[in-house]
């Protein structure tokens, strides 16, 4: 009947359109990285984040452990409050220390998690104390001058 | 009631255009009435008012008791179930096939089985001859054939009211017999009333039982065919003899001959 | 005064524009609230689809292809410079799955379809059909137009996804078969910076969009025609103008909203 091969070519039609949007979902896009599973919170405090953003990847040893989550500015302190999400299947130490980093030259910028020696692990929560800020393009160079002119100086008063 | 529809004091215009005034027609339950005139005089407003697919500056018109432009959208679809509209040319759709074409106001406004559908569209066909060209779509027939097929359409839920406009126009003489008799016999058959609108005299005046002669949206002339083959209104008797100039001047109305060629300008 | 009879006539033309966009959202609104009795006919919509959608997919899948090909190309060229080739993935899937996408598919779909169904609706009506079915008590926007509007904004994501994935293969194509940029970084770039719910379902809803304005225009510029070959022609050409430049200005404000972070 016409009304029946009519619909056998519209569900094909469809079908055709959800296999395209699983192909970019899957293979183009980042939906295999994409966890779903559980994750617990910690905070910490940067006196500089740089270019970090939420949803910025949270790495250690190059691998990606969880994400970051809110950002927020703790007005009492004058620093940042970042919340991270960690995979509830990874742990670390509590004494395990934070780095925000730059994925190449130009890249984005993410934080890198260094285990550190303590035998308790971090629960949901938890803050960690030891963080290093985002290294600041305009502080290197001024560095770099007074480093140069400082080194002039004892050249001169030798 | 005697009458079917009544109109009474209708005006209708299209913005300052009048096309209708002052207009009073009776159509009688179970007769057929033509409404004639030259084109442009405003008979095919006339079944767009009745139909509500319009409405009037002033006056009204009534089908069966019921004022058409004082219902609402469900009280005109109620109304327009009982007629049955043949438009100029047929008005097929295009897409379906004829039989489909029948079949279409069947299966929309009634909840027959298919089986039932079919004997029924296939009774319609029978009725204008064309049971055998069910399964052609419109484009494979004939303007005249086409034109059946949407008779059968205008009558397939057996309408109390059946309208016909232009029935005749383009046909060959042979189709156009064809089409009167129809017209008069399912008239007849189904006990409903119709009203004819067209310009060829010859085939109403054969098969109607009253006519009205309209002129520039008014009536000029009505009464039985025999009364009017024997009137003496000049109107009439243009039109009944399709004489070239009389009432209705053969030349559009505006300067003379004499001075579009410049004569008479020299001294 | 001539001045004030500019005026006058700018002021005419306002009025007059503004008017039509009124009577134009009024026409969408009637359309709108005859949906849940077109509903009742799934086989019109599925119909409808059918001729909307599928005989689209030829045009839809090759130009995708060809486009994913010259992104590919072009991709490649603006990226060499820099040393930056790997990024070749990530280049051509973001711009089809953000614009091109989308955006093409709109624009092709507006002068296949919606030229198609402006004649076709314009002709039903020089034809009369639709007045005979109103004469028949059938509301001709809910039987013939509403299915039409229903099966263009399903057709529209459809076609759009499919001609992003088919630019992708293209790009691909180019790119790691022809030139011979690496197949790994092809993909790992490209999985690690497409997101699927930025980037991909803001495609999605983009195409979404485009399909009801495309559509909607279609369709009313038809049923507005004046029932003369030439009016039915002036008819199609308006939609495809207009469809177009609608288009254009929702993709606009669209991005803006969604990529603004």
């Amino acid at each position: 009947m016409h009304r029946k091969s009519v619909d056998v070519w519209v569900g094909l039609f469809v079908l055709l359109g959800l296999a395209a949007l699983l192909f970019l979902a899957l293979k183009a896009g980042n939906m295999s990285t994409l966890s779903f599973g559980k994750t617990y919170l910690i905070t910490a405090k940067f006196d500089n984040i740089g270019g970090l953003k939420p949803q910025a990847p949270l790495k250690s040893a190059g691998v990606v452990v969880g994400r970051v989550g809110d950002i927020k500015f703790d007005d009492k302190t004058f620093q940042a409050l970042v919340t991270l999400e960690l995979e509830a299947g990874y742990k670390f130490p509590k004494d395990s220390s934070l780095k925000i980093l730059t994925a190449g030259l130009l890249g984005e910028q993410y934080i890198g998690i260094e285990a550190g020696g303590d035998t308790n692990n971090l629960v949901n929560g938890d803050r960690i104390a030891r963080t290093q800020s985002a290294t600041v393009l305009e502080d290197l160079i001024n560095q770099f001058i007074y480093s140069k002119a400082a080194e002039g100086n004892k050249e001169e008063s030798k | 009631m005697p009458n079917l529809v009544e109109i009474r004091n209708l005006h209708f215009a299209y913005g300052d255009r009048s096309i209708l005034s002052n207009l009073n027609m009776d159509f009688p339950r179970g007769k057929v009435v033509a409404v004639m005139g030259g084109s442009g005089c405003g008979k095919t407003t006339v079944l767009r008012l009745i139909g509500g697919q319009i409405r009037p500056q002033q006056g009204e018109v009534s089908v069966a008791g019921e004022v058409v432009h004082k219902l609402d959208t469900d009280g005109l679809y109620r109304l327009r179930r009982k007629m049955g509209m043949l438009f100029q040319f047929g008005a097929l759709f295009t897409d379906l096939t004829v039989f489909e074409n029948v079949a279409f106001p069947l299966r929309e406004h009634t909840d027959l089985p298919e089986e039932l559908i079919h004997d029924l569209v296939l009774m319609k066909l029978n009725a204008v001859g064309l049971r055998n060209a069910a399964r052609l779509k419109p484009a494979e027939i004939s303007g005249g054939m086409a034109r059946r097929v949407a008779v059968a359409r205008a009558v397939a839920l057996d309408p109390e009211l059946v309208m016909y406009d232009e029935p005749f126009a383009g046909l060959d003489p042979i189709s156009m017999g064809v089409t009167a008799n129809l017209i008069r016999t399912l008239n007849d058959a189904l006990g409903s009333t119709s009203i004819l609108v067209s310009h060829d005299v010859h085939e109403c005046f054969a098969i109607a039982d009253y006519v009205y002669f309209m002129s520039a949206g008014k009536i000029v002339a009505q009464g039985t065919p025999a009364d009017l083959r024997v009137s003496d209104d000049p109107y009439v008797i243009q039109f009944v003899n399709a004489a070239a100039d009389g009432p209705v001047p053969f030349h559009y109305p505006g300067k003379s001959f004499a001075d579009d060629l410049g004569l008479g300008a020299r001294p | 005064m001539i001045v004030i009879d500019w005026i006058a006539a700018i002021g005419r033309y306002l009025r007059e524009g503004i008017a039509s966009v009124g009577f134009a959202t009024r026409f969408f609104f009637n359309l709108l609230a005859v949906t849940p009795g077109a509903m009742r006919r799934p086989g019109l919509i599925s119909e409808q689809t059918h001729f909307i959608g599928n005989y689209s997919l030829v045009i839809i899948i090759v130009s995708g292809l060809f486009v994913g090909m010259v992104l590919g190309l072009q991709g490649y060229i603006t990226l060499t410079p820099y040393g930056a080739e790997q990024k070749l993935g990530q280049v051509v899937a973001l711009s089809l799955v953000r614009e091109l996408g989308p955006v093409v598919t709109a624009l092709l779909f507006a002068g296949r379809a919606g030229t198609s169904l402006t004649a076709q609706i314009g002709l039903m009506k020089a034809g009369e059909q639709l007045s005979a079915m109103e004469m028949m008590a059938i509301n001709p926007v809910q039987r013939v137009l509403a299915p039409r509007f229903w099966a263009g904004v399903i057709a529209m994501p459809v076609l759009a996804t499919i001609f992003s994935a088919v630019g992708v293969l293209g790009g691909y194509l180019v790119g790691v078969k022809l030139i011979g940029v690496d197949e790994g970084a092809f993909w790992s770039q490209m999985q690690a910076n497409v997101d699927v719910q930025a980037d991909v379902m803001n495609g999605v809803i983009k195409s979404f969009v485009f399909g009801i304005a495309v559509t909607f225009t279609a369709l009313f510029q038809g049923y507005h025609a004046q029932p003369t070959p030439e009016d039915v022609s002036r008819a199609t050409t308006r939609t495809v103008v207009i469809a177009s430049l609608m288009v254009w200005g929702l993709d606009f404000v669209m991005t803006a909203i969604m990529f603004n972070k």
